[in-house]
């Protein structure tokens, strides 16, 4: 197994993809957010039950790439039960890892993507479970998308 | 091509093959220390010996702007990139080399007809396309409708997968007074089935309407003859048939170009230009704004020499045995489902594996050395409708052998597992 193959497919991350966590829609969610990465067609939903500023429970579906859906079943263990502010300093962590490889030293599940930087090409499937997050926190009715532009 | 050749051609003259894949230096090649298997052929073909040499020639001796030059470079040049158009009609045996517009590629070409055409339409007409155009002859339709308020509408594929092409039926109710254009493409890059063009052009013009073939796929792997077709616009890339990228051709039937406006302005294409007006020169010219790519039109003369000399029928043969050595090597494979028509196909092979999505099997496969595509293949309506995220595509071209076969079907068993 290539060097580089292994550090992108780490065993969380295949183990993350043929076992999601969370997944299904969320019955009690009080908000919802659509992610979208047309380049690739991955998709991915976010259902959230806030409780005042805290995640009180998560969940996710969608369909796309390993990538994609590991990276959104681990976000909804990671911030289940934590605030807004929390999440988004999660997720400045996650976007850090993934777009340049460094991870933080105390242990964390989340290093599991660190192999995602040598694939450019796939930053994007990995941080869509998270943009979808996000935007069900800020109560964002467009749905979140990995591209800008449209026509 | 009858089976007996087929056959002939296929196996009984490996070593003509092997010495015609030597003349490609990229492939000999190790990636991520594995021999490099470039199955990404529709994407674009490599380049032979030969076309490079002429590329470096052409900048190491004759390199100079064409047409009006009045020094000894400039006409080398002019001449050069004058027989190129003249060594490109003779590839797709065109009547007159002046019906050949270079291009960037396929894309541009499309663009220059769909734009040209759209200052004629108005709403009530009809643009029909297909299901399983390329956006590239898909956008630039929107474009045109858009501009012109003309609607556009499109022929069904059949089956679940695709796998009964076109509707070929639906084309009796589609194909009516008001349709002004049909454009469809020869051999689709997704699906890889091949589209009866000269049927479809033959029906087009019996309700009136022009038909434009994207000849992307299809140019460089058989013998291709835009006469017998009888197409009024055929659009393709260099790129894909051996030559060097940015060079393609818009190629018209006869008397067509001299009633269509100008597409882009600039230097190249006027004959006499005062502040307030200009006015044009003839066709081709009139269409080619600014320096031409002039090297890579040399380039592409220089692919079709080289296609030439192995023989088109030679290629189509060549393609149709590795295909089908792909198709029931993958079939093979558990897990491992093909999209597309069952039988006569381009040279390409679209699938989707149950254990992994086409980005991760790209992605495996590409650290084992195998270029592969993964993806919606820039057909994102068609995706929708078959319900895909995506396909991988194989793709092949004369110079891969069997034995890369053998190394692809290994390393995608060994993804299936790896996913599983």
């Amino acid at each position: 197994m290539s060097a580089d193959l292994s550090e992108l497919y780490q065993q969380v991350i295949l183990d993350h993809n043929k076992r999601p966590r969370n997944r299904g829609k969320l019955p009690t969610a009080n908000r919802v957010a659509h992610g979208d990465n047309p380049t690739c067609g991955d998709q991915c939903n976010v259902y959230l039950r806030l409780e005042g500023d805290r995640i009180a429970e998560i969940s996710f579906d969608g369909s796309g790439c390993a990538i994609s859906q590991a990276s959104a079943s681990l976000m909804t263990t990671q911030v289940k039960g934590r605030t807004a502010a929390e999440v988004e300093a999660l997720y400045q962590q996650f976007h850090h890892i993934v777009t340049t490889g460094e991870t933080p030293d105390e242990i964390s599940d989340l290093a599991a993507f660190a192999g995602v930087h040598t694939f450019p090409a796939r930053i994007k499937c990995a941080t869509l479970g998270w943009h979808a997050a996000r935007n069900a926190l800020i109560g964002d009715a467009d749905p979140a998308t990995t591209e800008k532009h449209t026509d | 091509m009858n089976p007996a050749l087929h056959a002939a051609i296929a196996a009984g003259s490996a070593s003509r093959w092997e010495n015609v894949r030597a003349d490609f230096p990229i492939l000999h090649q190790q990636v991520h220390d594995k021999p490099l298997v470039y199955l990404d052929n529709a994407a674009t073909a490599q380049k032979p010996r030969a076309v490079i040499d002429a590329l470096v020639r052409f900048y190491e001796r004759d390199n100079s702007n064409v047409h009006r030059g009045l020094h000894a470079l400039s006409m080398r040049a002019t001449d050069a990139y004058e027989g190129a158009r003249a060594r490109v009609a003779q590839f797709i045996n065109a009547a007159d080399p002046a019906e050949i517009i270079f291009t960037r590629g396929t894309t541009e070409s499309v663009n220059l007809v769909a734009r040209s055409l759209a200052a004629g339409l108005k709403p009530g007409d009809v643009i029909l396309c297909t299901e399983m155009e390329h956006h590239s002859n898909l956008v630039p339709w929107q474009q045109a409708a858009r501009l012109s308020g003309a609607e556009l509408k499109f022929v069904p594929v059949l089956g679940a997968d695709a796998e009964g092409g076109l509707d070929l039926a639906a084309l009796d109710s589609l194909l009516t007074p008001q349709v002004k254009v049909f454009a469809f493409t020869h051999i689709s890059n997704t699906l890889g089935c091949i589209n009866p063009v000269a049927e479809l052009c033959r029906r087009a013009r019996a309700v009136g309407a022009l038909s434009v073939v994207d000849a992307a796929q299809s140019i460089g792997h058989g013998p291709f003859d835009v006469r017998a077709l009888g197409a009024d616009y055929v659009a393709f890339s260099g790129h894909k048939m051996c030559g060097p990228t940015a060079i393609g051709a818009l190629i018209a039937r006869p008397g067509l170009l001299d009633a269509m406006p100008p597409f882009l302005g600039g230097g190249e294409m006027i004959e006499s230009v005062s502040f307030l007006q200009s006015s044009w020169r003839e066709a081709p010219w009139r269409f080619e704004a600014g320096t031409p790519p002039i090297a890579q039109a040399i380039g592409l003369a220089a692919a079709c020499r080289y296609l030439d000399s192995i023989g088109l029928d030679h290629i189509a043969a060549r393609d149709a045995a590795l295909t089908a050595a792909l198709k029931s090597s993958l079939a093979s494979i558990p897990g491992l489902r093909i999209v597309g028509p069952p039988h006569e196909r381009g040279s390409l092979v679209s699938f989707v594996m149950d254990q992994a999505h086409p980005h991760d099997l790209v992605t495996f496969a590409g650290e084992k050395g195998l270029c592969l595509r993964g993806g919606h293949h820039c057909t994102q309506p068609l995706m929708r409708k078959l319900g895909l995220p995506g396909t991988v595509r194989a793709s092949l071209y004369f110079y891969n052998s069997f034995d890369e076969i053998d190394a692809a079907t290994r390393i995608l068993a060994d993804a299936g597992r790896y996913f599983a």
